[in-house]
Parts: structure tokens; C-alpha cells; sequence
């Protein structure tokens, strides 16, 4: 088996998934310059409330794909919900704030979602059960599976349609606006208020997907997965670029295979000094390198310093 | 005279446009020397190479004689050179007092040591900065706002407090980036009086102005830049007279 | 103040006979989290750069003690020579990470530090292959515990009949070490140094035209953050006797910088609020939730673990919500929020 392009495929799916993560970061960011820590707990929610709902629509004798749809459009609802209201309540009152206080804020809705998701779902990991077609494909001495198939495939179509979205409508116009300047935008007659809580919700909908996509590629959720998740799709989105939407895709692929990559080949490269739980170090590393070279991430826009 | 400011052939290049084209100034100790032209004409891109804020493409300065190839801000105020901005940048939670003081920062030197144990030497270097600073409160006469929050200061106010920050680094040349903008008739008419005085003490003083009656007024000399070129230098009345200036403000058909 | 100081002194000896003497060591770690939120506030509250991973250098200053007093390695090297080393070495961490970043925007800033915060984690959890430097998970046991004069903090000693516990030894050490801190801190706030850390916070650009080396400053605030850290991680590796990488998490450092924040930034006083708090009521909660839901309900309905951390959360947003500069902010802050 060919390790390189193996590891390229699995890190393809991982990066997907970052991706789509990285994009809520990266939205919130782009219209209001806040780092929104508690949106990788909106994809743990998705993750486990997909998990329930599928539970309860296996037994109408739905066949497998077709349950794990139904459950993802019911979490995405869920999650939807989710990131209107934490908008709402912990960062609206803070527009105003000094920076600090709303990332306080969203350290404080992390909590309260974690500690809610394990009062409802409990400390255990729970088994997702295979609804997708588990087959697997030769391809090129690597092989991939179904799961991997479907999840760069929607990430990829969810990821162009929301670039049509945001290029090519009205909507999407006003949105741009408003991440540009939200007073001009306002006066413009754009609701900006309506567009931030338009991005919080396209966020949270685009965390239910990859929510469900990543429990479905390990075929394992619990109550604390949405940190870490958070966490390298924030550095994704800081490695593309933060507050642009095709830095937050590229930054996500790229981080996913980096992690893929130096997962694989750390150990040769190092003559087994270094074994591949050292990954996630080498994701920092990467990060840590681009941003010393590229302050402003790799598509972000070079800010000059204005006087 | 003698030369305290020096540039030639300074250019400075934004992408495609270019900013500054070959600019060649001199400033004389003591003068007050206005640096105007239309709008983005490359004033206050000037200033910013001048103070170090960006990295010219090509020219010389030189202050006092010695050349000025510093790479970063806190070495152009170190060897002379304060400023102030179009857009007053005080330091908005401190107050009036604390904002000079850190003006004070380049010419003394506490470190970590000295603040910890308090020793004679950082005591006395401390009140030296206190007395220096409300000095200078008095000296732009704002001397009664010493304990007021920058912010809280009246515009006019936020202007002298920039300027008597930028004087507690003991500058030799005191470059001030539009500071009349924004102000009314008796606001300019203190900071014009206040100009003068700096320099009946000695200062010399680099002044960007859109306010062609306070510079014409006010200055010794001074140079005009359009498109990022100079295209006068001379003493007011002259270039007030020289039609290539009437020209760059008025548009082609008035010359 | 010499009310205070009678009320620091007898803490120890009250809680010990009221509440035992399990509180007297969450004074202890009151005393060592105030130290890392007095640290912090130097680079977050003075300087304004938000760093996620500042616990990466409480880390530091706890494995090297760890590995100079311990069975480890078979050193036991005294710990007033490792605590000053600590320092030293968590400030020079500080340095090494500071100096390629801090040219960073805010928010890059804050996620390097926390790539930082977790690769130094990582490193301790793996460090035990191919040598064994750091045994890995496990961690370290058998740490020396700190000793004042030979004796032995851990060791309870008699006055006249009268027993001081170990923990209680340890407060006096820990709070004798804040109040050290907490002096550092108050004659840097109020110097050319302090000022210039502000001056950064404020208008970094006007900061520089006024000929403040940014970059060295910056480190300073950085450097000096870190030393406080290492401190405060060799008094802990000292006092538990034992270190693994579980303690340095991420939540650490977002603990610390909540004890800040919530405090109220750049106030020395309100910083030191926040640590008591953050160190004492969640323990209060752990402690009287339990009964409180059986007394109330006749049974346990929720995990009382999950609801501290739960009220915790709900906690920092209502703060933040109603006191957005904290809850004990500068008076000059307070002033702005009045208008």
C-alpha cells in the first residue's frame, strides 16, 4: 500500500471536515473580529443530537443514508438554534466591549455546552452506527472508503454553495458589506444585526455537517469532542487566513493533510524518535512557522500599519 | 544656517503607484518649515518615512549631518525626530500627566531592577519625569488637566497634549502632521501662537498643513508636493506667487 | 494593612479548625493561582497580549523542579535553588516564544500561544521515549517537598503543644511568595517600564513614535509573565509531590486568564480577587452540592461535578454580561463605564 497517497486520502477527509469547522471561525471573525471559542461545541452538539435523532429514525425502516439525512436536517435545525441564540445572548450585549470580555463569554458557553451535553448524553463515547455503505476502494495502491467518499464529496459541494451564496446573492452582498464596514453597511440600509446573526446561523448549520461527518469517519461521539475539533479548525482558519472564507477551506484541507503526513512519516523522518502521537505538535509547528513568515496567515490579506 | 534636516532623492513606491518620486528637502535649524499640497499629493507618506513608519525605496536623510537609516520608529524619535499624528493617537486610558511621561521613556532609563527595588537613582529619575512632564502640561497650557484621562480632553486640548508628548522626547525636530485639522478659528489661532513659541525656543519645527493660511502665515519656508513630487520650495509669499503651485491647487485652467 | 496582615495569618489556623484541613490546601492553591493570575495580568492586563497558553510556563517551572528533586533522576538539589532556576528558565521560555511572535496581530498572537501552551504539553506526555525524560503520562512521584531551615514543609510541627499542619506551613510560604509578587507587580505598574507596557496596550503605533522598543518591551512583560509562572510551578510540583502533563491543559490557562479578566484586567487588587474566587468557590460547590441537592430533593439529581463547571460557565457570561471590565476594575475604567 502506498503510505504517501494513503496518508494524502486521510488527510483529505480530516482536512474537509476542518474545513468546514474553520469556516464557522472564520465567518464570526470576518464580520465581527471576535474569536468564537464555543463553536466547536456547536459541532459536538451536532454530532451527538444527529446521534439521537438517527436513533430514533432507524426504526421507521428507513434505509441508512436516508436516516443519517434526516438526522443531520434535524441537527443542523438544532444547531441553528443554537448559534442564533448564543449570538444573542453572549455576544450582542459585547459589541461594545474590550476584546476580552466576549472571548469570556464564549469561554463561558463552551462550558455550559459541554457540561449540558454530558448531563443529557452522559461521560461515555458513543458508537455511531454505520448508516453510510461501508465499502472500500482500491485506488493507486491506497484505498478509501465510502464514509471518506461522501464526506469530502458534501464538504466540497456545501463549501461551493455557500461561496455562491456569499458571491453571488443579494444576501451574500449585504453579508460582504457588513464584514467591510458595519456602519457604512448599515447606513446602506443593510440590517447588520440580521447579517450577524445570518452568519452565526450558516455557522452553526455548516458545524451540524461536520458534526455528523466527523462521527460518522471515526464512528465515535461524546461530549468532549468539540474542543480539540475547535481548536485545530481555528488554527486552520488562522493558517489560511482568518476572516477569508477560501483561507478557511485551504487552511483546512492543508492542515488535515499536514496532521496526515507528519502522522505518517514523523516516525521515519525522526529514525523513531518521534512517534505519530507527536501530530498534533507538528499542526502547531506548521502554524507556528507560516504565521512568524506570513503574519496574516496564507490567503489573508496583508494589513499595513496605518498611521 | 546651519542644515538640520536633510533628504534627497527620497522615493517610496506603493504597489504600482508611486508615492514619493525623487524628493529632496532641507530643513534649517530653528525654522518652521511647512510641507503642503493637494490631497494625497504624499505629505503625510513623507512624514511616515521620515519618522521611520515606512521603508523608503530610495534616498537619503540625514539629521544633523548623520545619516538616518533606521528601520524602526523608536530609533527616528531616538535620534531626534518627534511627531504627532493627522488622526491624534494619545494613549486614551492614561492620563494628561501619564501621556507625557511616556514621552520621557527614550531619554531615561529605569529598568526592572531599579522600579522593584526603588533605588535612589530610579526615585530621582521618577520625580525628574513627574516634573518634566506637568513642565511641559504648562508649557502647551494645559497644565491644570495634568490628572484628566486623554480621552476625556477637549479636542483642542488632545492636540496640545500630542504635541507636549512629542516634546518630552526631546526632539531637534518637531514634526506635526496636520494639527490644525478639525479645529476652529480660535483653536487654530492658540495652536498658531503656540507653534511660534516653540520656535522662539529654539525648536525646529516640519509642518503639514492643509490650512494654506495657517502655513503661509506661520512658516519660513516652505516646500509644496504634488503627485508626489516637489515642485516648490521657496519662502511663502514666493511660492504662493509660483504659478506651477497655483497650478497643483487650482487645476490647469487657472495658471 | 495590618488588618489584612492579621487576617492572612490566622486564615489558615480558622479554616484549618472550622473546615479542615483539605481547605487550608485550597488556600494553598489560591495563594499559587494568584501568583499565575498576577503573572498573566502582567502580559494581558499591562501589556494587552492575549496569551492562551500562558500555563505552558507553570509547566516548566514544575518539571524542572520535578526532575531536579526528585527519585527521577536521583536529584534532590534544595528548592531555593531550584526556584530562582525555575524562574529563569520559564522566563527564557517566555523569551524563546516571544521573540519570533510577538509581531503577531492580537489574535495570532493568541492562538501561537496556545499551539504553544499545547506542544509543550504534548512534549511532557511523550518526553519518556526513546529516553525518559519526563515518564510520560504517569508523570513524576516522589518529588522532594519543599524545605525551609531542613524542615520539611510537609511535616506538621509543634508550637507549645500546639500542632501547625503542613498545608498551613505551606500557606505561609505561598502567601509570603504572592505578597513578593504582588510588591514586583505594584512598583512595575507604577515605573517607566510599567508605563511603557500600558503605552503598548493603548496605541501601539503612538507607543513607538514616543521611541518605546516595542519588541523589547513586549519580550520584557513576556519574560518577566513567564518567571512568575515558573515560580509558582515549582512551588506546585513541591507541594503536591507529584506532577503529570493533566495538570497543564488548556482549561489551566483559560482558568488563569479568566481569574483576570473576571477580576478585573490591569488591576493588581481585582486579579487577586479573581484567583480567591476562582480557586475557592468552585471548591465551596464541589463540596456543598451534594448535600444541598440531597437535602433539598432527597437525592443527587445532577453530577455535582458537571454542575460547578456548569455554574462556572453560566458565571463568567453573567460577569462579563453585566460587568464587562470586571468585577473589580481600575477606578479610571470604572469611571468610562459610568458614562
Amino acid at each position: 500500500m502506498d503510505i504517501f497517497l494513503q496518508q494524502l486520502i486521510n488527510g483529505l477527509t480530516l482536512g474537509s471536515i476542518y474545513a468546514l469547522v474553520a469556516l464557522g471561525y472564520t465567518m464570526v471573525y470576518g464580520i465581527l473580529g471576535l474569536i468564537n471559542f464555543a463553536h466547536g461545541e456547536v459541532v459536538m452538539i451536532g454530532a451527538l443530537s444527529s446521534l439521537t435523532f438517527g436513533r430514533w429514525l432507524e426504526n421507521s425502516g428507513l434505509p441508512g443514508p436516508l436516516v443519517l439525512l434526516a438526522a443531520l436536517l434535524l441537527a443542523a435545525l438544532v444547531c441553528m438554534t443554537l448559534g442564533f441564540t448564543i449570538e444573542r445572548v453572549a455576544y450582542r450585549p459585547l459589541r461594545n466591549a474590550s476584546r476580552l470580555a466576549p472571548l469570556i463569554t464564549a469561554i463561558g458557553v463552551s462550558l455550559v455546552l459541554q457540561q449540558l451535553a454530558m448531563l443529557v448524553w452522559g461521560r461515555s463515547y458513543h458508537s455511531v452506527p454505520a448508516w453510510l455503505p461501508a465499502g472500500r476502494h482500491e485506488f493507486l495502491g491506497a484505498s478509501f472508503t465510502d464514509v471518506q467518499g461522501v464526506i469530502v464529496a458534501v464538504a466540497a459541494l456545501s463549501m461551493a454553495g455557500l461561496m455562491l451564496l456569499v458571491n453571488r446573492t443579494r444576501m451574500g452582498r449585504a453579508m460582504r458589506a457588513t464584514a467591510e464596514n458595519p456602519a457604512i453597511a448599515g447606513l446602506m440600509g443593510v440590517d447588520t444585526d440580521r447579517m450577524v446573526s445570518l452568519v452565526f446561523v450558516i455557522g452553526s448549520a455548516l458545524a451540524a455537517l461536520a458534526g455528523v461527518l466527523v462521527s460518522a469517519n471515526y464512528g465515535i461521539a461524546h461530549y468532549h469532542m468539540g474542543f480539540i475539533l475547535g481548536l485545530k479548525a481555528f488554527t486552520a482558519a488562522v493558517l489560511g487566513g482568518i476572516g477569508n472564507l477560501a483561507g478557511a477551506m485551504v487552511g483546512g484541507v492543508l492542515l488535515g493533510i499536514i496532521e496526515a503526513l507528519g502522522a505518517g512519516y514523523i516516525g521515519d523522518l525522526t529514525g523513531g524518535v518521534f512517534g505519530s502521537h507527536y501530530q498534533d505538535v507538528f499542526a502547531f509547528f506548521v502554524l507556528i512557522i507560516v504565521l512568524v513568515f506570513r503574519p496574516s496567515g496564507l490567503l489573508g490579506e496583508k494589513v499595513a500599519e496605518r498611521t | 544656517m546651519t542644515v538640520l534636516l536633510e533628504a534627497v532623492g527620497v522615493g517610496k513606491r506603493f504597489g504600482g503607484v508611486q508615492a514619493l518620486k525623487d524628493v529632496s528637502l532641507t530643513i534649517h535649524a530653528g525654522e518652521i518649515y511647512g510641507l503642503i499640497g493637494p490631497n494625497g499629493a504624499g505629505k503625510t507618506t513623507f512624514f511616515n518615512v521620515l519618522t521611520g513608519l515606512y521603508v523608503r525605496d530610495a534616498g537619503e536623510l540625514r539629521l544633523a549631518g548623520r545619516p538616518l537609516n533606521l528601520a524602526s520608529p523608536h530609533e527616528v524619535a531616538k535620534a531626534g525626530i518627534a511627531r504627532t499624528f493627522q488622526n491624534i493617537r494619545l494613549f486614551g486610558n492614561m492620563t494628561a500627566c501619564e501621556n507625557v511621561m511616556v514621552g520621557r521613556h527614550v531619554r531615561t532609563q529605569a529598568g526592572v531592577v531599579g522600579a522593584v527595588l526603588r533605588t535612589a537613582a530610579t526615585r530621582a529619575e521618577e520625580a525628574a519625569i513627574r516634573r518634566a512632564a506637568e513642565e511641559l502640561l504648562h508649557y502647551v497650557g494645559i497644565g491644570h488637566c495634568a490628572g484628566t484621562i486623554a480621552r476625556h480632553l477637549s479636542y483642542g486640548d488632545q492636540r496640545r497634549l500630542e504635541i507636549a508628548r512629542a516634546l518630552a522626547t526631546e526632539p531637534k525636530l518637531l514634526a506635526l502632521d496636520e494639527p490644525a485639522a478639525g479645529m476652529n478659528a480660535t483653536e487654530t489661532a492658540a495652536l498658531r501662537s503656540l507653534i511660534d513659541g516653540l520656535r522662539a525656543d529654539g525648536l525646529t519645527v516640519l509642518l503639514i498643513e492643509h490650512d494654506v493660511k495657517l502655513v503661509m502665515g506661520l512658516c519660513d519656508r516652505v516646500a509644496v508636493l504634488d503627485d508626489g513630487e516637489k515642485i516648490a520650495e521657496d519662502v511663502p509669499a514666493a511660492v504662493q506667487a509660483n504659478p506651477k503651485v497655483i497650478e497643483a491647487y487650482l487645476g490647469a485652467s487657472h495658471a | 494593612m495590618a488588618l489584612i496582615g492579621c487576617a492572612l495569618v490566622i486564615a489558615p489556623l480558622a479554616v484549618g479548625a472550622g473546615l479542615g484541613n483539605a481547605w487550608v490546601r485550597v488556600l494553598d492553591f489560591a495563594a499559587l493561582y494568584i501568583m499565575l493570575a498576577l503573572g498573566l495580568n502582567i502580559v494581558v492586563g499591562f501589556a494587552g497580549l492575549l496569551d492562551l497558553g500562558y500555563i505552558a510556563f507553570y509547566a516548566v517551572g514544575a518539571y524542572l523542579y520535578a526532575l531536579l528533586a526528585s527519585p527521577h533522576f536521583g536529584l534532590h538539589w534544595p528548592a531555593w535553588a531550584i526556584l530562582p532556576l525555575g524562574a529563569a528558565v520559564a522566563g527564557l521560555f517566555g523569551v524563546l516564544l516571544g521573540a519570533p511572535t510577538l509581531r503577531l496581530r492580537g489574535d495570532y498572537l493568541a492562538i501561537v500561544t496556545l499551539g504553544f501552551g499545547e506542544i509543550i504539553r504534548i512534549f511532557l506526555n511523550n518526553l519518556n521515549a526513546p529516553i525518559n525524560i519526563t515518564n510520560g503520562p504517569k508523570g513524576i512521584a516522589g518529588i522532594d517537598a519543599i524545605a525551609v531551615f531542613g524542615h520539611r514543609l510537609s511535616k506538621p510541627i509543634d508550637i507549645g503543644g500546639f500542632t501547625v499542619s503542613g498545608a498551613t506551613l505551606y500557606y505561609y510560604l505561598f502567601v509570603a511568595l504572592a505578597l513578593a509578587i504582588v510588591f514586583v507587580c505594584v512598583r512595575l505598574q507604577d515605573s517607566r517600564i510599567g508605563r511603557a507596557w500600558v503605552a503598548i496596550r493603548e496605541d501601539e503605533v503612538a507607543a513607538k513614535a514616543c521611541g518605546i522598543d516595542t519588541r523589547n518591551v513586549k519580550l520584557l512583560a513576556f519574560a518577566m509573565g513567564a518567571s512568575f509562572g515558573g515560580v509558582a510551578g515549582g512551588l506546585f510540583a513541591g507541594f503536591q509531590e507529584f506532577v503529570s502533563p493533566e495538570s497543564f491543559g488548556l482549561m489551566e490557562s483559560i482558568m488563569v486568564l479568566c481569574m483576570v479578566v473576571l477580576g478585573g484586567m490591569g488591576h493588581i487588587p481585582g486579579v487577586i480577587l479573581g484567583g480567591l474566587m476562582l480557586t475557592v468557590l468552585p471548591e465551596a460547590f464541589r463540596h456543598g452540592a451534594g448535600p444541598v441537592q440531597q437535602a433539598l430533593f432527597g437525592k443527587v439529581l445532577l453530577d455535582p461535578e458537571a454542575l460547578r463547571m456548569l455554574l462556572f460557565g453560566l458565571a463568567l457570561i453573567a460577569v462579563m454580561l453585566y460587568r464587562p471590565a470586571g468585577l473589580w476594575p481600575e477606578s479610571r475604567h470604572r469611571r468610562e463605564m459610568a458614562e
